[in-house]
């Protein structure tokens, strides 16, 4: 008994920290369970006659607009990650190596899109495009919406990986005669590439997942999680959790790749 | 851009130019160069769009013409907007407010677990933690509804346990701050995740050591040390709720969970002449926040949470 006691007192951070994980895939598991369901109208109750069926697996383009929604919204993430990319690396680049006038007012600028809440971003947007740009809402919009909130988060995560790196790195390099362009491609940019390559993926999840400000900006363009949230009240297709299970799947494969990827090189170095 | 880099590296490269100094160097035009593209996105797409909303915030509609507004400094929006939806507010800051302080209780011992106890399993937890965010968030927050749904296996069983007084999960504000803490969790778990992990381990066998009970050793040594993570993951997870409609909408009833986020979504999209109210009630859910947020920081913060 006093063992037992003992056991989970030793334990008890790591017993929460798998309960809490369970807890995390739960709604995971609910959409997977769901992708197999023989539904008839709307995919909410599971239909016990005819299911599981794997038809929906087999054909996940089936249900109307699911498969043009996805497309759009890897669309609008392709080119977003990538201006996004751009655009906040130079600035994390500016902020960690230069000291200038205005350098506390730009992270300031940087910092306030990530703490203005998303309906206020949203908002703001819709109405600069309607009553100041005079823009027709729609696929750009989305693309400029989806861009400006993902440079903040691209500036913070390069930053970081900036300021973690040894300087002494670069003067050895310039110490060596490399000059500064043999420098820059060969010493700065691979030790920034690991940042430059999370914050391109941070932004990609965060338009792919984006429906608050989309949905105020986009006009009749659909997304991926519009298209989820408009159909909701007529009926979830499964083949969307075909495709958002897919996405999961495809994006834990990716991690593990990277991660696998990543002990090995350090293997090799050691 | 590339040109631009590269010209940066040559410039800060440069021996004769730049004394080898660690941190920043002082040098003309460069750092501007680098900033313009990205500071006038924001300033284009941010700023520019604010001004509006704050313009827009106090038109006058012409008199007549519901949908139709002229330019105005109409401060009444803002009155008749905070009397008719401030229980609206109160109800926003304080869902967010609980789920966040739900979020720290779930996450703290999962941050703890992931940085002192997981030893090799420790990478395989952190991708566990930030898998399940694939997945869409209306998916999830949609299989929600389905789990907490009177005929889903958690209603059922504690209606057959008469412990749900109402007998509903769903369409209550239970639901909708049980989905905003699922929902914002991993920023929360992630900020602590990377306080503890930089902590020395020796410093809690220290604590341990002195001060004997684990309690102690919490209350003195870990969550100090846990500190900035801690800051920044509640206001990670307290923005993002507080702005949040889509979990009341999704989990929550039609009267009496609505929060700011549905109003302002509603006013903008359904209402006809809601504008000027929703542009009020945005500016002041935005005010209000940032006003929040630096106190807290000023508070409890460090430099380094911006």
């Amino acid at each position: 008994m006093t063992r037992a006691r003992s056991w989970v007192s030793d334990h008890i951070a790591m017993i929460i920290a798998v309960a809490v994980l369970v807890y995390l895939f739960l709604p995971v598991l609910y959409t997977f369970v769901f992708s197999f369901n023989n539904y008839r109208r709307s995919n909410i109750e599971w239909v016990s006659d005819g299911s599981p069926t794997l038809k929906h697996w087999a054909n996940p383009c089936g249900a109307p607009g699911v498969c043009p929604a996805l497309v759009e919204s890897i669309k609008i993430g392709a080119i977003a990650t990538l201006v996004a990319t751009a655009l906040g690396t130079l600035i994390a680049f500016a902020l960690v190596r230069y000291v200038f006038r205005g350098r506390s007012s730009t992270n300031v600028l940087v910092f306030l899109p990530m703490a203005t809440p998303e309906v206020v971003l949203g908002a703001s947007l819709l109405t600069i495009f309607i009553q100041g740009f005079r823009m027709d809402l729609g696929f750009w919009t989305v693309v400029i919406a989806h861009i400006m909130f993902c440079i903040s988060f691209v500036v913070v995560t390069v930053k970081a990986r900036l300021q973690s790196l040894d300087p002494r790195l670069e003067e050895a390099a310039s110490d060596l005669y490399a000059n500064p362009t043999t420098t820059f491609l060969r010493i700065t940019f691979p030790l920034a590439l690991p940042g430059i390559v999370a914050a391109a993926l941070l932004s990609f999840s965060l338009s792919f997942d984006d429906f608050i400000i989309t949905n105020f900006v986009s006009g009749n363009e659909t997304t991926f999680p519009k298209f989820v949230y408009v159909s909701y009240t007529r009926g979830i297709p499964a083949q969307a959790n075909v495709i958002g299970f897919s996405m999961f799947l495809i994006a834990v494969l990716c991690v593990i790749a990277a991660q696998v990827i990543g002990s090995r090189r350090r293997g090799v170095a050691a | 851009m590339t040109t631009a880099i590269a010209a940066s590296a040559r410039e800060a490269g440069d021996p004769q130019l730049t004394p080898p100094r660690r941190g920043g160097r002082r040098r003309g035009w460069m750092p501007y160069v680098l900033l313009l593209p990205g500071l006038l996105w924001l300033t284009l797409f941010f700023i520019v769009p604010l001004v509006q909303l704050g313009s827009a915030s106090l038109q006058s509609q012409w008199p007549g013409a519901p949908g139709y507004y002229y330019r105005d400094v109409n401060g009444a929006n803002y009155l008749d907007a905070l009397s008719a939806y401030g229980v609206h507010f109160l109800r926003s800051l304080a869902f967010a407010g609980m789920a966040t302080v739900l979020c720290f209780a779930i996450a703290f011992p999962l941050a703890y677990a992931m940085a002192f106890k997981a030893g090799r399993w420790r990478n395989v937890m952190l991708i566990l933690v930030v898998a399940p965010f694939f997945t869409s968030f209306i998916l999830r927050t949609i299989a929600w509804r389905q789990i907490l749904a009177d005929e889903g296996p958690l209603a059922r069983t504690l209606n057959a346990l008469h412990l749900l007084p109402g007998g509903h999960i769903t369409e209550t504000w239970v639901a909708v701050v049980a989905g905003l803490t699922y929902n914002f969790l991993p920023f929360m778990v992630l900020p602590i995740y990377t306080s503890l992990e930089r902590a020395d381990p020796r410093l809690l066998e220290a604590g341990r050591d002195l001060y004997a009970d684990r309690l102690t050793t919490l209350r003195t040594v870990t969550i100090p040390l846990a500190a900035p993570g801690i800051l920044a993951g509640t206001l990670l997870t307290f923005i993002p709720a507080a702005g949040d409609y889509v979990n009341a909408e999704l989990l929550g009833s039609d009267t009496s969970t609505k929060m700011v986020g549905n109003v302002i979504n509603s006013q903008f999209f359904t209402v006809l002449g809601g504008y000027p109210t929703a542009a009020a009630l945005s500016i002041s859910l935005m005010v209000l926040i940032l006003v929040l947020v630096l106190g807290y920081v000023r508070r409890f913060g460090t430099e380094e949470v911006l």
